[in-house]
């Protein structure tokens, strides 16, 4: 499904609000076919962005291009083969899910069938209930819904999770995971690491409107230097105890936060084995195990301006 | 294709005003209410022969003003605060699609409200004999010119402010207007004022019409002003989003 011109292609994109760089020289490719993510603090220029690329906000300077047009002059041409999921709200209070859902349709060449998609969204049992009196999260799921209705080459999520259930939530990625296998770009912004790493074929990382980092969530979690091993365990284990059987250093076992545990040296396969028998022989129970790599959200902390504060 | 949405869109604008009770009761009890009373408690002192000939024209008018201005901003204001208008600016109805939808639904209104109005009329023993024809070109501009002042606000304003003002210049309209009973009823300063407002000048030209009199270019120079000058500001001030 994949064809060799990007969805999207954006260079040296910047974006002023008076003296306030909101995006400040940005460049990245998105790939047709593909789960990109956009990651940031709040204020990174996430939304900025993404609003550039929706046809909202003009460029002050740099190119950008969205399904080989530009989101502003070629809007009309646009529009019709995009669909936006916008972080709150666009929703009209005083109307039922079926009745907005049928209008979104109109407006569309080959919109997909309101009864269907209220079903794939799990809405089917509210779709005469007023909008405001569906839950967030239930609003959240007419909004991708209405972000689907046209069945767009390109659709932009920001945050669609939020608010969400755990239910609502993996369904929600397994909609996204569908519709990529159909052939359709997802552009995703989001504040879940899980959610990124889970989703995403590729990520960027972005802060004070540049990108700081970028890769697959593999290439991010594993360029970075997370030489430890980590464990969860019950709390209040004796770190000194654990260091000497590891034959370490004492300081280099602690439990920073109860129950979580830090061996603060290189994961070799001798010390991973010392560690287990240090648990069998006093009989406990792992709950986690992680060694070497960081989590996405270390290294989201560790290249964002956020972390560093 | 666009045709179809904007009739989609059309159709949903109607259902929501259905809907919104408040607006109702500005758009077609107000109106129907001050025709009767006025009608038939002679509060008015008019000169002329029968209140109704005098308040048919001005609460057509009124009716206008209720829908072109009050109700069409203070929902426009709040579909802007809700992130509606922003929603539907990423969809192929585009914003033009959207304003043509608009217009549908506040000419329907007024439709709906005319025949009301000019129905409650003949049963108070009004005739229709003259001018209707330019009566309607009249109303058409009013409507121009009530939503360009209605869009302002909502365009610009928070949506609670927005709604507080469209009433409260809802109310100060209808007072300085000429609606319910003459303009020369007022103090001297007011009627300098209300004569530079678009609600007298709107009752005015619609009256002289019906009346079968010429065109008051005073007061229609002033409605054709407004008509002009409030959709310009709006187009220039209008943000899409709070």
């Amino acid at each position: 499904m994949t064809s060799a011109a990007p969805a999207i292609e954006v260079a040296d994109l910047e974006k002023h609000y008076g003296d306030t760089r909101a995006v400040d020289g940005l460049s990245l490719t998105v790939e047709a076919g593909e789960v990109f993510g956009l990651l940031g603090p709040n204020g990174a220029g996430k939304t900025t962005t993404v609003e550039v690329l929706e046809g909202y906000r003009r460029a002050d300077r740099g190119s950008v291009r969205v399904l080989g047009l530009d989101p502003i002059a070629d809007g009309a041409r646009l529009r019709p083969r995009i669909g936006v999921m916008l972080q709150d709200g666009g929703l009209y209070p005083g109307l039922r899910p079926r009745e907005v859902l049928r209008t979104f349709a109109a407006f569309y060449e080959q919109p997909r069938d309101p009864d269907e998609l209220l079903d794939l969204v799990g809405l089917d049992g509210a779709r005469h209930t007023l909008v405001r009196r569906l839950s967030g999260g239930q609003q959240q799921r007419l909004a991708l819904a209405l972000a689907l209705v046209g069945q767009p080459s390109l659709l932009f999520l920001d945050e669609p999770t939020a608010g969400m259930d755990p239910h609502a939530r993996a369904a929600t990625w397994q909609l996204v995971r569908d519709l990529r296998d159909a052939g359709t770009t997802v552009m995703l912004t989001t504040h879940a690491m899980d959610e990124a790493e889970q989703l995403c074929d590729h990520l960027a990382i972005i802060d004070r409107g540049r990108i700081v980092a970028a890769g697959t969530p593999t290439e991010l979690t594993n360029g970075s230097t997370g030489q430890d091993v980590r464990f969860s365990a019950p709390p209040g284990l004796a770190c000194a105890d654990l260091a000497h059987a590891l034959s370490l250093e004492t300081n280099k076992v602690s439990e920073p936060t109860p129950g979580q545990y830090v061996i603060a040296a290189s994961p070799s396969p001798a010390l991973v084995a010392d560690l287990a028998v240090f648990l069998r022989d006093r009989d406990i129970q792992l709950s986690q195990l992680r060694a070497g790599r960081s989590t996405l959200e270390e290294v989201f902390l560790r290249v964002t301006s956020e972390g560093q504060a | 294709m666009r045709a179809t949405a904007v009739l989609a869109q059309a159709r949903v604008e109607a259902l929501l005003s259905l809907r919104r009770a408040e607006s109702l009761l500005i758009s077609f009890l107000v109106p129907i209410g001050i025709l009767v009373f006025f009608s038939e408690v002679d509060a008015l002192n008019t000169t002329l022969r029968r209140p109704v000939d005098f308040l048919v024209p001005g609460v057509l008018a009124l009716a206008v003003m209720s829908t072109a201005m009050v109700s069409l901003g203070i929902a426009t204001g709040f579909e802007r605060r809700y992130g509606v208008l922003k929603r539907l600016g990423s969809t192929p109805l585009s914003r033009g699609g959207l304003l043509a939808a608009k217009t549908l639904d506040v000419v329907l209104i007024e439709v709906v409200q005319a025949v009301a109005i000019i129905g409650t009329g003949l049963a108070l023993g009004w005739k229709l004999e003259q001018g209707a024809g330019l009566a309607l070109v009249w109303l058409l501009v009013g409507t121009i010119a009530f939503a360009g002042v209605g869009l302002l606000l909502a365009g610009t304003l928070r949506a609670e402010a927005n709604l507080a003002v469209a009433n409260a210049l809802f109310l100060v309209l209808l007072f300085l207007g000429g609606m319910a009973y003459p303009l020369a009823r007022l103090p001297e300063f007011l009627e300098v004022i209300a004569h530079a407002l678009p609600a007298a000048a709107l009752a005015e030209s619609v009256r002289a019409a019906l009346r079968g009199a010429s065109i008051p270019w005073d007061h229609a120079g002033v409605l054709l002003a407004w008509a002009v000058v409030a959709p310009a500001l709006a187009a220039r001030f209008f943000r899409w989003e709070e």
